[in-house]
């Protein structure tokens, strides 16, 4: 397990760009669903506001 | 020829709801996907005669930078047809594949500046194909500063598309920038003619992982064109009924 953990000497390459990847792979998942429930929340309250079209 | 079905799959009703009954079967797959390459590359994949374990790296790096210039190409691919056919879900298209572009090349630049100081001694070269991702970023960073910059949205559109479509000039050089000039990175090992140089036990979770990367972004597409459709179309009647429901 800590010859995995080691990576042979290459830890800080490794591991950093493992966890910034799936980081950054998160964060879209997150931001993706935020802006679309955004654009839901926006269109739900001008339908209130206006009434039906 | 007859081009309804063209207009048909171009409605934004229609596309909306395509793209949300398509999510999940993106989305699962690619987590699926995900999860094996990356059990095969850290794991079951031999360490690199010369690189040792600081090879796998390439596991998130190389499909990172795929995503990147996929991106741009299918944005400028969007931008295009919403120029041309003045269709409105392509710009949807275009604008919805800018942020994830960007955040990607973030991963492909960062993975391979972790990747390059071990093995190149530095974080950071002027090389033509580090310069050349970075300047993919920066035209992902202007697309969406243009967008933003413009209120009207159809003139934030057209101006957009023709950015994105004139910077598309900078996804061959990104590619090709190893073989045309003298380089610091490695040569292509997978995207090439000819046999792959690298062993299969190696290439397959790489395989595995660059399939999940892309069906990982074909579900965040589907995700965020449905917002910039909602967004578009906020006049619309369909609109009222399905937030309604």
């Amino acid at each position: 397990m800590s010859d995995f953990l080691s990576m042979g000497g290459y830890a800080s390459s490794v591991w950093p760009s493992v966890a910034l990847t799936f980081g950054i792979i998160a964060w879209n998942i997150v931001a993706a669903r935020r802006s679309f429930a955004a654009a839901r929340a926006e269109a739900r309250r001008r339908l209130a506001v206006e009434g039906s079209p | 020829m007859d081009w309804t079905w063209f207009h048909r799959f171009g409605s934004p009703p229609h596309l909306y709801g395509l793209a949300g009954r398509l999510t999940p079967w993106f989305a699962w797959p690619s987590a699926f996907l995900i999860a094996a390459g990356l059990y095969g590359g850290l794991v079951l994949a031999p360490a690199d005669y010369q690189q040792g374990d600081g090879f796998r790296v390439i596991y998130v790096h190389a499909p990172s930078a795929w995503l990147s210039l996929m991106a741009y190409t299918w944005m400028a691919v969007a931008a295009a047809i919403g120029l041309v056919w003045r269709m409105k879900a392509a710009h949807a298209a275009a604008a919805s594949c800018a942020p994830l572009g960007a955040w990607f090349t973030v991963a492909a630049l960062c993975t391979g500046m972790l990747w390059g100081k071990p093995m190149w001694g530095t974080y950071w070269v002027w090389d033509p194909r580090l310069t050349s991702e970075l300047v993919l970023l920066f035209l992902y960073l202007g697309y969406m500063g243009l967008r933003s910059a413009i209120e009207d949205p159809q003139r934030a559109d057209r101006a957009s598309a023709v950015l994105a479509i004139v910077g598309v000039i900078n996804v061959p050089i990104v590619r090709y920038s190893v073989e045309w000039w003298n380089s610091i990175h490695q040569a292509p090992s997978v995207m090439k003619f000819g046999k792959p140089s690298i062993s299969w036990p190696m290439l397959t979770p790489l395989l595995i992982m660059f399939v999940g990367f892309t069906l990982l972004f074909v579900a965040l597409l589907l995700v965020r064109l449905r917002g910039e459709i909602l967004r578009r179309e906020r006049h619309a009647r369909w609109v009222a009924e399905v937030v309604a429901g």
